[in-house]
C-alpha cells in the first residue's frame, strides 16, 4: 500500500483477514510490512541512523585496525564462509582482555576475507554510552549498546551482522590464569534474540586475544575510585595511562567461524521455550569451548602460532 | 457528505473541539481543519485568546474547568476532542503552571469527555517522546510498546507520564471512544519555538564534551498533518510521530552551517544549567540527558496506519537552516495577529458579511502556509 501524507487520500485498506487461523502468517506478513517501512537510506548523509560513520570507520580500518590485524596479531582466519552473505546473523564469540581487541579483529576478518563483506555491528556495554569520548567514538565505528531491542532491530528489520559476547563482563574481567575457559553465557538472551529475529547463530572462536591483553589482577578499590566498569592490571595498564589499554602483546591471532545454527527450523515460537533456549545456548558455548581446546592444543607458540 | 472519508467503521470527525486553541498546535490544527468541508463545526477553547487568524472556528474562552468544558461538549454535540495543550518545555512555563496545565488540565478535559451522556467518540491526545525518558541504557529506537526504563527525573517528564496515564485510564474506561495518542519527537520548523530551535539559532551550538548524541526531529507541518490524519481517519492507539532518520548532533550542526561548542562539562551538567539559564542559554532540564544520550524513536507504526511524512529529519534540519539564514531578511514581514472578539463576532455573525466558504480549493492551501496566515 502507498502511504499518504494527509488524510485527503482514499481510506487505508484495513486488514480484514485479521481473524481466523492465519494469525501466525499474518504476523509474519505484518512484520515484513513493518520492515518495508524502515527509513530509507539518505545518500547525502555520512552517518546512518545508528550513528555509524563510514568515513571514521575507513580511517580506523586503514590505520590502527590494519596494523594490528596484519602485522601485530597476524590474524589467521578459518571458515569465514560460514558467515552468511545475506540476512540477519548473530555472531557469538568468546571474549577476553582488558580492552578487548577481538571484536575489531572479527570485523576486520569479515571485511577483508569474506567474499561478500558486510559491516558488522558490535554490541558493547551501556556503560560506554555514558562515558565521554567513548560515547562519541564507539557508535561511529559500528558499536551498538547491547540492548535486546537493538539486537532485534539489527537482526530482524535491517538483516545485519551482529556480534555478541555472551560472557560479557565475566569474560573481560577474567584473569590470565583462567584463559580459554569460556564463562557462563548469561541467561541465553542472545539465543532468544536470534530466534525472535529468525537469524542464524554463528559461533566464533578467537585464540590469541587472551594472551594479547592479559589481565593479572582486578583492582576493586581503583574500580570504585575511577568509576570504570572494571580496573584491570595488565602489562601496560595503568602504568602507561589510558593508552596502556591499547598496549597489546603481539600474540598470534586465530579466528575460526564455526558452522551456523539455523534458528528458523526450531518450531514456530522457539524463543518461548526456555528449555530449548537454554540447551541451544549450552550447545553454542560447548562448540566454542571445543573449538578453542582444539586450536590451543595445536598451537605451538603463543607468539608465533 | 463528501466522498472522501475515513474507513466505514470509524468515526470521522464532524464536530471537533480543540483544546489549547491559543497554543501553536491548537491554532495550526484549527487552520488546517477549517479546510475540510466534512468537518461542520470547529470549537476551540483556551484560557488565552487565539494567536492565529481563524475563519470559522468558534473560540470560547474558558478555564480548564471540566464542568464548563463538559457543557460545551454536550451543547455543541462534539464527536471529536483534540487535546493539544501539552507543555513540553520547562523554560517557557513555570513548573507549577506546567503541572496545572499538563496533569490537572488533561484530567479535566478527559472528565468533560466521559460519562454516559457524552457525545465524544474520538479523543486525540498530543503527547511527547519525553514519555520514554532518556537514559544511558535505553534502546536506540523506542517503539510504542516499550516503557521507560527509569522513573522520570524531570518535572516535565513526570507530567507527560502522568498525563498519558490518565489518557490510558480514560481509554480503558470508555471503550466506545477511539483514543489516539501521538508521541511527538523534537519539533523543528520555521514557525514553532522549541528548546532545540532556540539552541540551534545560537551562533555556537553547545554540546556536552565527549558526547555526540543521536537526535531525531519532526517538521512542524508534519505534526499538524499527523493530528489531522488522526482526526480524519480511524487510528486508535499509541503512535510515535518522528521523521525518518536519526542524526548525530555534530551532523545537525554541520547541516546548520554552525560551529559546535563542546562547552558543557560531561559531569555536573545539571548544576551548570542553572547559571547558564540566567546568562540566557536556556537549556531545559528535560533536554540535558538528550544532549548526552540522545533518543531515537521508531516511526513505522504511524506510517503503517497510512500517514506519510513530508520531511525527513535531515530535511527538517536543512529547512530550519534555510529559515535561520532568511530570518534576518524576512523578519517582521509576516505581520502579527491580534484576536479581537468584536471583529471576529462581526465576521461570523453579521448578516452583512459573506459566510465563510469551506471551499475545496482551500484545501491545497493547507499544505504550504509557511507563515501561518
Amino acid at each position: 500500500m502507498a502511504p499518504r501524507r494527509t488524510s485527503l487520500a482514499p481510506p487505508v485498506p484495513s486488514s480484514p483477514e485479521a481473524e481466523g487461523n492465519a494469525e501466525l502468517a499474518l504476523d509474519v506478513s505484518e512484520r515484513e510490512r513493518m520492515r518495508a517501512l524502515l527509513p530509507a537510506v539518505e545518500p547525502d548523509r555520512q552517518l546512518n541512523d545508528w550513528g555509524r560513520s563510514e568515513r571514521v570507520e575507513r580511517v580506523f580500518d586503514a590505520t590502527l585496525v590494519e596494523f594490528f590485524y596484519r602485522y601485530w596479531f597476524r590474524c589467521e582466519v578459518e571458515g569465514v564462509e560460514n558467515v552468511p552473505a545475506e540476512g540477519g546473523a548473530l555472531l557469538v564469540s568468546n571474549h577476553s582482555g582488558a580492552l578487548p581487541p577481538d571484536a575489531a579483529m572479527i570485523g576486520k576478518a569479515i571485511r577483508d576475507e569474506h567474499p561478500d563483506p558486510r559491516p558488522l555491528y558490535m554490541t558493547v556495554e551501556h556503560f560506554f554510552k555514558g562515558y565521554p569520548g567513548f560515547s562519541t567514538l564507539l557508535p561511529k565505528i559500528g558499536c551498538v549498546p547491547a540492548h535486546p531491542a537493538n539486537v532485534h532491530r539489527l537482526l530482524f528489520d535491517e538483516r545485519q551482522l551482529v556480534l555478541v559476547f555472551p560472557e560479557g563482563r565475566k569474560g573481560t574481567e577474567k584473569l590470565i590464569k583462567d584463559r580459554y575457559r569460556v564463562q557462563r553465557f548469561g541467561r541465553g538472551g542472545f539465543v532468544e534474540a536470534a530466534m525472535r529475529a529468525q537469524a542464524q547463530l554463528v559461533p566464533v572462536c578467537v585464540v590469541g586475544a587472551e594472551e594479547a591483553a592479559p589481565v593479572f589482577a582486578q583492582s576493586k578499590l581503583m574500580q570504585r575510585l575511577t568509576g570504570l566498569l572494571y580496573f584491570p592490571i595488565t602489562p601496560t595498564f595503568p602504568w602507561l595511562g589510558p593508552a596502556g589499554m591499547l598496549g597489546y602483546l603481539p600474540a598470534k591471532f586465530r579466528i575460526r567461524f564455526l558452522d551456523p545454527i539455523d534458528t528458523t527450523r526450531m518450531g514456530s515460537e522457539p524463543a518461548e521455550d526456555k528449555a530449548l533456549v537454554q540447551s541451544v545456548a549450552q550447545e553454542v558455548r560447548a562448540r566454542i569451548q571445543e573449538g578453542l581446546h582444539e586450536m590451543v592444543g595445536k598451537r605451538k607458540s603463543v607468539w608465533l602460532g | 457528505m463528501s466522498e472522501i472519508e475515513g474507513p466505514p467503521q470509524g468515526h470521522p470527525a464532524r464536530r471537533v473541539l480543540i483544546t489549547g486553541l491559543a497554543s501553536y498546535w491548537g491554532g495550526r490544527l484549527a487552520q488546517a481543519l477549517e479546510a475540510f468541508a466534512e468537518i461542520e463545526a470547529i470549537v476551540g477553547v483556551d484560557t488565552r485568546d487565539p494567536t492565529r487568524e481563524l475563519e470559522r472556528t468558534e473560540y470560547v474562552k474558558v478555564s480548564n474547568q471540566h464542568s464548563l468544558i463538559a457543557r460545551i461538549v454536550r451543547a455543541a454535540r462534539i464527536d471529536t476532542v483534540i487535546d493539544t495543550r501539552l507543555v513540553v518545555d520547562s523554560t517557557t512555563t513555570g513548573r507549577r503552571q506546567a503541572h496545572e496545565n499538563n496533569v490537572i488540565g488533561t484530567m479535566n478535559v478527559l472528565a468533560a469527555c466521559s460519562g454516559p451522556s457524552s457525545p465524544v467518540r474520538k479523543f486525540i491526545f498530543k503527547s511527547s517522546a519525553h514519555v520514554y525518558g532518556c537514559e544511558q541504557d535505553d534502546p536506540a529506537f523506542f517503539t510504542e510498546g516499550m516503557s521507560r526504563s527509569h522513573r522520570p527525573s524531570t518535572a516535565i517528564e513526570r507530567d507527560v507520564v502522568e498525563a498519558e496515564a490518565s489518557v490510558v485510564d480514560f481509554a480503558t474506561k470508555q471503550p466506545e471512544v477511539d483514543v489516539t495518542v501521538l508521541r511527538c519527537a523534537n519539533v523543528l520548523g520555521p514557525d514553532v519555538q522549541t528548546a532545540f530551535s532556540r539552541m540551534f539559532s545560537l551562533p555556537l551550538v553547545p554540546m556536552v564534551l565527549g558526547f555526540d548524541p543521536r537526535l531525531q526531529f519532526v517538521h512542524e507541518d508534519d505534526v499538524v498533518h499527523a493530528l489531522e490524519h488522526a482526526a480524519i481517519s480511524r487510528v486508535p492507539g499509541v503512535y510515535n510521530v518522528a521523521a525518518d532518520g536519526v542524526l548525530a548532533l555534530s551532523e545537525v550542526i554541520g547541516l546548520l552551517g554552525k560551529r559546535p561548542a563542546p562547552l558543557l562539562p560531561p559531569w555536573g551538567t545539571g548544576l551548570l544549567a542553572g547559571p547558564l539559564r540566567s546568562l540566557g542559554l536556556r537549556i531545559p532540564d528535560e533536554m540535558l540527558n538528550q544532549l548526552r544520550f540522545g533518543r531515537g524513536i521508531d516511526n513505522r507504526r504511524y506510517k503503517a496506519s497510512g500517514f506519510e511524512y513530508g520531511a525527513t529529519s535531515r530535511e527538517t534540519v536543512t529547512s530550519y537552516a534555510e529559515h535561520l539564514r532568511l530570518h534576518p531578511i524576512l523578519r517582521g514581514i509576516e505581520g502579527s495577529y491580534t484576536y479581537e472578539g468584536e471583529v471576529e463576532r462581526f465576521l461570523r455573525r453579521s448578516p452583512l458579511t459573506r459566510p465563510p466558504s469551506p471551499a475545496a480549493d482551500d484545501r491545497s492551501g493547507t499544505e504550504k502556509e509557511p507563515f501561518g496566515i
